[in-house]
């Protein structure tokens, strides 16, 4: 018996040995260190060439970090680049681009939470029929409904203004953000809901004073999804206003790709910088509702 | 006895939060062992390491003789069983049960005579070309057990297998594991939160609290003999009925309360004084017919009565002392009844309040 | 008593109210934009839509038009090394991230930044790099490797590549999201029971993992795919098209038509196609995922 548990405690003890540096982590994290690189890089290259003069840029590498740090190239962007009509830089274009995502996301907000609310809560004839177009119509190709809308804008005298456009990102960001409140809203116990109405609280007083309150999460994600997704829109912007109105995104392509005159690498690159500031902040500051987002774009339905 | 797993001096620390300590545990061969414990208390944690599954932070793990400390799960000789069955689900019956082998380059013919085994031992034959999805819960956890059968695993290890059935299942696949170990006869580890599970299983049970092992010992000693108040308050239910008292000269003595403790064998055969916590099951005091065998006899006044059919649990008080009592399904009692009944006081059990032990 | 029943048409009236926004946009928009889109492509509309039948002529000029060859080809050739390239990037790097990684976040949050900026965004950063004069060919050449040729944003036989090279960027940080929260979806003790099996992990990813993980790789391909079909600004940031034509896409030979070249019939034809593209793999997608559920309940 002795012999036994002497022999026993022979042997391989605690935890099995690992090297820091095995093979399969040199592996790992060689392999995720070039690919964080990889994507990292734009970023960087961006903000270097926008911080060298012209000089600068022409004699040397794309990589390697300024000698001398210049902002002009930044004001530059914000308030003398071409667009191949005026000299104004971005700046207006900045606020167009305010001026439309501003009230977009708030009317389509507003118009997908009631919505999904009803859809979820108030189920009613007719509406899943209509709820099914509704998604569907997500995956049609908007160059399909591009001339219609120009047509129906036409006509209520709004095709080339501001407010046109934001009508437009209304109803684009109604199948997404539809889904993604109905989706929430189902999610809640329906006892909830159901005590609501016990209390006498009807339509409105339960998605004021029940659901609202509660909700403040996805509330988050659907904007954090609204203002990146048209902040960065190109399509409807080019297609649905005039060149006074602009969104920037289109501004910059009209800087950047202009023809005339010399290219100067480093307004463009600043211009560019200015455009992705906005998605960048929100993405860097929302983190993981961001993430979020992204998923409720996969959910089914 | 020779010794199928040795644990030696086991430690297993996530960061700084200790979830086993110094553990030491040996388990025969052919043994039947059930950890049983509430959640967090370290028993999954104890089946993941013997499995290899979790890398311990200190100490060793010894199966059949070879200190597997450091060897993969798969090459320590066990099959093992989870709780959601963790079937292959994109794969038939068939496929889950031969995928591991094909993996290990055995030969077709031994595969399918191994498959052809475990499906009859299991008697799920006739499901083999299904796939997980088209099975019932039951079913699934048959096939779950196959895989481990299929391995000719000199030990198996199960992780609440029946956690996730229903009521009547949980107790038909109780009874196969129980037939299946006496077929089998290799060392099963089965853990489990379900105190039934474990009574009715085991050969042993370790009773798991905070990482350590509060009492190892046959479901009947654990049952009559709990180590410490702890065990004594886990198994049982309803659980037993603890009165604060005093021990003087023999007797237990509580507010309007005195039971001779004569017949009552003491943790090392002397009888001991001073400051005591009576623990009475429920089903040990006596009322009735059963008045006859015990010793001290007192009033009860009934509060609340709860018939369940097999038997009809009564809630009274003592003195100033609430106890539940565990009386035949027939009895007829009101509330607000005074009832006769008697202790037997070779079944009470003593702890010591401060220690927690028993005397 | 039953007089003081509500009529049908008001039960729930107020979410009816709060659905007709929907319903206008499903209707209207939805629904009418594409039927008259399409029914317009059967006519002779040319800088303003015109009720002029003309049959398929629209469908043979489209079909016999090498720019929208070229078009489709580029979708073709683009959507292809797409799709099979941004599965495996972004299912290796979601597997790579879900080995208990340090520094998790840091690198979730580098790979999918650029999916926050736009498409123009994307295009010019990637049109700056490329740049032979300045970008990756400068620099290796500045190395000492003389005769290194990389300009594919030059180059009309390549040119399509820079454009995915800037769409792999921009995209596959999406797609390991996405696998990444699969992957974090498969029960644990699946993974037990395949090590207690003895199954190698790369065995396990392939045989056990990746089939268990078919939902999310079909919306994921879905995503993928819908996404694919709209490419429109980064082609129009990053090459305009160009070199020549050698970059043109279905979305963009859209546009032109409708809104540079007047000649609406054909941008009505051409966006029918693009319709009927996605709609190939979007109806057996749908009848799939939920039309089988139906049939279960």
């Amino acid at each position: 018996m002795t012999e036994q548990a002497n022999r026993l405690l022979d042997g391989p003890r605690g935890p099995k040995p690992k090297r820091v540096f095995s093979r399969r982590n040199i592996f790992l994290y060689g392999t995720l260190l070039m690919v964080t690189i990889y994507y990292a890089i734009p970023l960087y290259v961006m903000i270097v060439t926008s911080l060298k003069g012209l000089p600068e840029i022409r004699l040397g590498n794309i990589f390697s970090p300024p000698m001398e740090v210049t902002f002009e190239p930044w004001t530059k962007a914000w308030g003398e680049a071409c667009t191949g009509l005026n000299c104004n830089g971005l700046s207006s274009y900045f606020w167009n681009s305010i001026k439309i995502t501003v009230p977009s996301v708030i009317a389509s907000i507003i118009i997908a939470s009631v919505n999904g609310y009803a859809l979820a809560n108030w189920r009613f004839k007719g509406a899943n029929l209509f709820f099914g177009i509704l998604i569907f119509g997500a995956f049609i190709p908007y160059q399909v409904m591009l001339y219609p809308i120009v047509i129906m804008l036409r006509e209520l005298g709004l095709y080339g203004d501001l407010s046109g456009l934001i009508i437009v990102h209304t109803i684009f960001g109604m199948p997404i953000l539809t889904l993604l409140f109905r989706n929430y809203f189902t999610s809640l116990p329906e006892e909830l809901f159901k005590a609501a109405r016990v209390d006498g609280a009807g339509f409105w007083g339960i998605y004021f004073r029940v659901l609202l309150p509660m909700s403040l999460p996805i509330f988050t994600v659907a904007v954090i999804l609204q203002v990146t997704g048209i902040w960065n829109d190109f399509l409807f912007g080019v297609v649905y206003t005039g060149p006074e109105a602009y969104p920037m995104t289109v501004a910059l392509n009209n800087i950047v790709n202009t023809t005339q005159g010399v290219t100067e690498y480093n307004v463009n690159m600043a211009a560019t910088i200015l455009t992705a500031l906005v998605p960048l902040v929100i993405y860097f500051v929302s983190g993981k509702l961001f993430v979020r987002g992204i998923a409720a774009g996969a959910v089914k339905g | 006895m020779e010794s199928s797993i040795s644990i030696r001096d086991l430690d297993l620390r996530f960061g700084s939060v200790e979830v086993l300590q110094g553990l030491n545990l040996d388990i025969g061969v052919g043994e039947f062992l059930v950890l049983l414990g509430s959640s967090g208390c370290g028993k999954s944690t104890l089946l993941n390491c013997i499995a290899g599954l979790l890398d311990v932070s200190d100490g060793q793990i010894h199966i059949g003789g070879k200190n597997v400390t450091w060897a993969e799960p798969s090459e320590r000789g066990i099959g093992m069983v989870f709780q959601s069955y963790a079937l292959y689900p994109q794969m038939t019956v068939e496929g889950n049960l031969s995928f591991g082998l094909k993996n290990a380059k055995m030969s077709k013919a031994e595969i399918s005579q191994r498959v052809a085994r475990a499906a009859e031992i299991l008697q799920i034959e006739p499901l083999l070309k299904r796939k997980p999805a088209a099975l019932s819960g039951g079913q699934r956890q048959r096939v779950a057990i196959g895989r481990a059968l299929v391995r000719d695993a000199e030990v198996f290890l199960f992780d609440e297998p029946l956690s996730n059935l229903d009521a009547k299942l949980r107790a038909d696949l109780r009874v196969e594991i129980k037939k299946l170990h006496s077929r089998l006869g290799n060392t099963m580890v089965y853990v489990t939160h379900d105190q039934v599970e474990a009574m009715t299983l085991a050969d042993r049970i370790a009773i798991m609290k905070g990482g350590q092992i509060m009492q190892l010992a046959s479901p009947n000693e654990i049952y009559n003999r709990p180590k410490n108040l702890y065990v004594a308050e886990f198994i049982g239910s309803p659980s037993m009925n603890f009165i604060h008292g005093e021990l003087k000269g023999g007797d237990f003595v509580a507010d309007g309360l005195s039971i001779p403790m004569t017949g009552y064998e003491f943790a090392d055969s002397s009888e001991k004084e001073g400051k005591a916590i009576i623990g009475l099951r429920p089903e040990h005091i006596a009322t009735g017919d059963n008045l006859a065998s015990a010793v001290s006899r007192t009033k009860a006044k009934v509060s609340l009565v709860e018939p369940m059919g097999s038997d009809t649990i009564i809630y009274a008080s003592v003195g100033s002392h609430p106890i539940h009592i565990r009386m035949d399904g027939q009895a007829t009692v009101k509330p607000g009844d005074e009832v006769e009944i008697g202790f037997q006081p070779a079944r009470a059990n003593l702890f010591d309040p401060s220690t927690e032990n028993r005397l | 008593m039953s007089a003081d029943r509500p009529n049908q048409l008001f039960r729930n009236m107020n979410a009816k109210v709060a659905a007709i926004p929907m319903i206008v946009t499903a209707l209207f928009v939805f629904v009418g934009g594409t039927a008259w889109t399409i029914v317009y492509s059967f006519t002779k509309s040319g800088l303003l839509p015109r009720m002029k039948w003309v049959g398929l002529d629209q469908y043979e000029r489209l079909w016999g038009t090498k720019r929208w060859l070229i078009a489709i080809e580029n979708l073709a050739i683009y959507g292809l090394c797409m799709l099979v390239l941004v599965f495996v990037i972004g299912f290796i790097l979601a597997a790579l991230i879900d080995q208990k990684i340090r520094f998790e976040n840091t690198i979730r949050t580098v790979i999918l930044y650029p999916y926050a900026m736009s498409f123009v965004v994307t295009g010019l950063v990637w049109q700056w790099i490329l740049n032979p004069e300045f970008g990756i060919q400068n620099i290796v050449r500045g190395i000492g490797w003389e005769s290194f040729t990389f300009d594919p944003l030059y180059t009309p036989e390549i040119a399509i590549f820079g454009v995915l090279i800037a769409g792999l960027w921009q995209g596959s940080g999406l797609v390991m999201v996405l696998m990444l929260a699969g992957l974090r979806g498969i029960d644990h003790e699946v993974w037990k029971a395949a090590r207690i099996d003895g199954i190698p992990a790369w065995k396990t990813y392939i045989f056990i993992v990746i089939p268990m993980m078919r939902p999310v790789f079909i919306t994921t391909l879905v995503l993928v795919v819908t996404g694919i079909v709209k490419v429109f600004d980064l082609i129009v940031a990053q090459t305009g098209g160009g070199p020549g034509i050698a970059t043109e896409v279905p979305a963009k030979y859209v546009y032109d038509m409708m809104f540079r070249n007047n000649n609406l019939g054909q941008g009505f034809a051409a966006s029918t196609m693009m319709l009927v593209t996605v709609a190939l793999i979007v109806i057996p997608w749908a009848i799939l995922e939920f039309g089988g559920k139906r049939s279960n309940d």
